[in-house]
């Protein structure tokens, strides 16, 4: 452990050998915020979480990448629409499109990178109502089968932070329909449609499974005392599905 | 120094959340003639010498790779701006 880095608080049992040797990316553009806590939750999950520069075009052999949230070159343009074209991004883009299928989770603004980079298919646009929002909302896991969703059951409620301004989702009509259809939908917006995402989609897989993105932030909620209601620890699942689907045990 | 223009829209089918509020606002200053407001981009490339074909080319490319995302927008416009 660096000695820049906040000892874990409470408790963990100690991770067994395969899963403590895994290896997490997560990538740092200039104007990324959720870095840090995105490493803490590959931590608090048992493994060992690796910083990319997002200048830097080697993936230091990391078995994920983790691209988290902020607001990379300032949402300047398009959200993550400069970021997309870092040197890091194309080996990114190389490694989970090749037969390895790197597991690859965006977040928030790591979600819009993965879109603008095409590993997942439509767009996200501003908040359909214009403001910033920041709120503890509930999500439906609509796909279980995924590198980052496995440890999760196939319809289950998870409540974690969502934050940001813009998270419409959107894609056409023809997209949306193969979405539904070949179950690429992973988890969406249950109660309130927070944003006017289409359908209520929160996040989306790519048709392997490999990569998933969502606007919603697991790495904020996995820490009792820290998450939703100071108790949530329901986003630990996508950092624990990842080592299980490392060590093989994907459903 | 000439300039090359790229005028972005966003496509006609994507719900345009921003000229959606201008459009509230304008009525209450008084001007109800107009019935939707679609707000695009404009940018200005300046370019150092003469805008040959194949710089124009390149700010097309530029347009549809980085200016815009074809997901959500169009280029409607590439032109040469003599100052």
């Amino acid at each position: 452990m660096s000695a820049t880095e906040l000892p874990l608080i409470g408790d963990y049992s100690t991770p067994s050998t395969a899963l403590s040797g895994a290896r997490i990316g997560v990538v740092t553009f200039p104007g990324t915020l959720d870095d840090r806590d995105a490493t803490r939750a590959i931590r608090v999950a048992g493994a060992e979480a690796v910083s990319l520069w997002h200048a830097d075009a080697d993936l230091q052999n990391v078995d994920a990448v983790i691209i988290p949230g902020g607001f990379s070159y300032g949402d300047y343009l398009r959200a993550g629409a400069i970021a997309r074209f870092a040197p890091m991004m194309d080996k990114i883009i190389d490694a989970a499109n090749s037969d390895a299928k790197l597991p690859v989770l965006g977040i928030c603004n790591g979600f819009q990178i993965l879109t603008e980079s095409h590993l997942l298919p439509g767009s996200m646009v501003k908040n359909d109502h214009l403001k910033f929002l920041c709120r503890d909302q509930v999500l439906r896991v609509e796909n279980n089968t995924t590198a980052w969703t496995n440890q999760y059951a196939q319809g289950e409620e998870i409540t974690i932070v969502l934050k940001n301004q813009d998270g419409q989702y959107v894609a056409d009509e023809k997209t949306l329909d193969a979405l539904e259809a070949e179950g690429r939908v992973a988890f969406s917006y249950v109660g309130w449609n927070p944003n006017g995402s289409r359908r209520n989609i929160a996040g989306i897989t790519n048709e392997a499974g490999n990569v998933v993105g969502l606007m919603p932030h697991p790495e904020h909620a996995v820490e009792a005392g820290f998450g939703p209601d100071h108790t949530g620890t329901d986003g630990l699942g996508f950092f624990t599905s990842v080592l299980t689907h490392l060590v093989g045990g994907q459903k | 120094m000439p300039r090359i223009v790229v005028d972005v829209m966003p496509k006609p089918e994507i719900l345009d959340p921003q000229g959606k509020a201008i459009v509230g606002a304008l009525p209450r200053l008084g001007f109800t003639a107009f019935s939707l407001v679609r707000q695009g981009k404009r940018f200005e490339l300046t370019v150092e010498g003469e805008v040959t074909e194949e710089i124009l080319a390149q700010a097309r490319t530029a347009a549809e790779t980085l200016l815009s995302n074809p997901v959500i927008e169009d280029v409607v416009n590439v032109e040469v701006v003599a100052d």
